[in-house]
């Protein structure tokens, strides 16, 4: 089976949608990556699939080798660097335009998802990220079903559930939680996403919508709470253009100074802009939300242990 | 399993998903197994993979043929006058939110009357941005009443029927759709200007029973909620392309989370920065009204936390002059007088 030679599969949950499961898959698979493991991302929302986009290979095809398919390759691994390998696989991948609707009815996606658990060729890796769709649905259950059958005992390290802080969106990530209980996957954690803006023009933190919902929620479950991500348009905009962030002198994120693209001192080379798939992971080292997110994979590494 | 190397045609399936989806499921003896044309398929039974499969005679001998609960639904929303879905392909644009507030905008006159319908079955919001989470449903001998927010804003969602708020309904597809049937043919919404269908994110069950269930009884159109990173608008150009295929017109986009207006500086950022042009190019694109941006502003959230309508508790705010803007373009796409439904003051 394919997931065999896999050490850990963490799956990336939500009740709500929009929260940014797939910006927090991203993050995660980028620093687990430049933490030196080798990563693979695995997108199983199969009618609004993101991770192509989001690591900028729309255009790319899924090769089919002997035996499955073959994960797109998003950076190779740079041992020098300390960089692991970060490979992806979504549905995105096979349709055929971009603009396509899949419209299809359960029976369809359980077979589309264990068709993606058994027959995708990852090899020998460190981590495999699932980023879900939201809700508790037919992918979730056949993606519960198909790892309690075929995972080996303690591959599965369990679930990360991303919420952001306003009530409407706990109270859907709760049933989420309650989803894992059920179905004895275990919490890795809690990351409460969308927590505060930062005006870029006065660096005034406004929590548009609202703060402490994470860790209220992780707290009423008795699980861990990993930490609240701020929403940086930077990020954004790297994501969308391929732009290196950059921030004005003196902008202060979670008591940190950040002018680090200014003194880091990358020279504007031809590469700045351009989206290329294998510079994303570079570039997201200027990024405010790169240390955040170191932290909160460390822990993630700790726990699962 | 031997691994198949097939490419899936998801463009070819689609259509005979939307022609048939609305054959009666017939009772399985065992799960459907791979390339399961679908028990509720014209070829159900028939197909080469029925083949040695238990359920084949079942679904050979299910009754095939429109539902015949179809009569009765479109009976019970007779006095519906307008239906319309709000939709996105892509979670988390603010559907729900969109959908209460829109609920209380038409809700400002007094003499129309306005139900939603919460089709996400997952991930119900509705109960909450309405204030009405802790309520049930009353169940008569002509059907169940909706909850009541105000003396016109009625409202039905799964919410009401879940012993434990926090419980996680894990259904597979034809639950959800039984449910969503259940609700069309059991509601009694009687009388009523708009009934406004929130749905999930995504083009998948949902959405098919709604469209179907719904079809008979005849459907105004869809409002399509998007924000404007094109992220989000890939999502929701499949969400178009599925009206299409499914017959619904679009009555209109709507461009949600457009700005954020820095509460100490006035400073307006983009945060879901349009890199592609945003929602206006899209319709453009897709050839689909534009109704208009709604700003972000983090008193909706609160109201929605709070269950308030934000309508009534900040009518000067600019998300609220523009989310009339859209109320009026809304009402003129399906032919209402936009004084009617929303008058300057």
């Amino acid at each position: 089976m394919s997931l065999a030679k896999i050490k850990h599969i963490v799956l990336v949950l939500s009740g709500k949608g929009g929260v940014g499961k797939s910006s927090v898959t991203t993050q995660l698979a980028l620093s687990l990556s430049l933490s030196g493991h080798s990563v693979g991302v695995l997108d199983v929302d199969l009618t609004g699939p993101s991770m192509p986009r989001m690591f900028n290979i729309e255009d790319a095809k899924v090769t089919q080798a002997p035996g499955g398919w073959l994960p797109v390759s998003v950076h190779p691994a740079n041992p020098q660097a300390g960089i692991g390998e970060l490979r992806c696989m979504s549905l995105g991948f096979l349709l055929r335009g971009r603009g396509d609707a899949v419209v299809w009815r359960g029976p369809k996606k359980t077979v589309m998802i264990r068709q993606f658990l058994t027959d995708v060729l990852w090899g020998e890796m460190d981590y495999l990220l699932i980023d879900t769709p939201p809700g508790t649905s037919d992918e979730h259950i056949s993606l519960a079903e198909a790892l309690l059958k075929d995972a080996l005992p303690g591959q599965v390290a369990g679930a990360v559930v991303v919420t952001t802080p306003q009530a409407v969106a706990t109270a859907d990530v709760r049933k989420e939680l309650n989803f894992c209980a059920k179905t004895s996957i275990p919490v890795v954690g809690v990351i409460e996403n969308m927590a505060g803006f930062v005006c870029p023009n006065c660096a005034e933190c406004t929590n548009i919508f609202g703060k402490g919902g994470g860790q209220v929620m992780a707290d009423d479950f008795n699980v861990r709470f990993l930490g609240g991500v701020p929403i940086d348009p930077q990020f954004v905009m790297l994501v969308e253009t391929g732009r290196r962030p950059s921030y004005p002198e003196g902008t202060i994120i979670n008591g940190q100074d950040f002018p680090k693209a200014q003194e880091t001192g990358h020279v504007d080379s031809g590469a700045q802009e351009t989206k290329d798939a294998s510079l994303l992971a570079d570039k997201y080292r200027s990024c405010s939300l790169e240390p955040i997110f170191k932290k909160i994979t460390q822990d993630i590494v700790s726990a699962i242990g | 399993m031997a691994p198949s190397l097939e490419e899936p045609e998801p463009v070819q399936d689609v259509q005979d998903v939307l022609d048939n989806p609305l054959k009666s499921r017939p009772q399985l003896v065992a799960p459907e197994p791979e390339h399961c044309p679908g028990p509720e398929s014209e070829k159900a039974g028939t197909a080469d993979s029925c083949a040695g499969c238990p359920n084949q005679a079942i679904c050979a001998s299910a009754p095939k043929g429109p539902d015949p609960d179809i009569p009765l639904i479109s009976a019970r929303l007779s006095g519906v006058r307008h239906k319309i879905l709000v939709l996105s392909g892509k979670g988390g644009v603010g559907k729900s939110t969109f959908t209460s507030l829109l609920a209380h905008a038409f809700a400002t006159n007094e003499d129309q009357t306005v139900g939603i319908m919460d089709t996400d079955i997952c991930g119900p919001s509705i109960p909450k941005m309405m204030g009405v989470e802790a309520e049930t449903i009353h169940i008569s001998s002509t059907g169940w009443s909706p909850v009541w927010v105000a003396d016109n804003l009625g409202v039905m969602s799964i919410q009401f029927m879940l012993p434990n708020r926090d419980d996680a309904v894990i259904w597979r597809g034809p639950k959800k759709n039984g449910l969503i049937k259940q609700f069309l043919k059991e509601v009694e919404w009687g009388n009523m200007d708009f009934l406004l269908v929130d749905t999930p994110p995504g083009t998948s069950d949902e959405h098919l029973s709604v469209n179907s269930f719904l079809k008979e009884s005849g459907i105004d159109g869809a409002i399509m909620l998007t924000t404007p990173q094109e992220v989000a608008l890939l999502d929701v150009r499949k969400e178009i392309d599925f009206c299409r295929k499914a017959g619904i017109r679009v009555l209109g986009l709507v461009e949600n989370m457009s700005g954020f207006v820095c509460p100490n500086c006035t400073h307006e950022s983009q945060i879901f920065k349009a890199t592609t042009g945003g929602g206006a190019a899209l319709a453009k694109e897709m050839g689909i009204p534009f109704l208009g941006e709604v700003p972000l502003d983090p008193r909706i959230g609160m109201a929605c936390d709070y269950g308030e309508s934000f309508f009534d508790h900040y009518p000067e705010s600019p998300a609220c002059k523009a989310l009339r803007g859209v109320v009026r373009g809304l009402a003129s796409e399906i032919g209402i007088d936009p004084q009617l439904v929303m008058p300057d003051d």
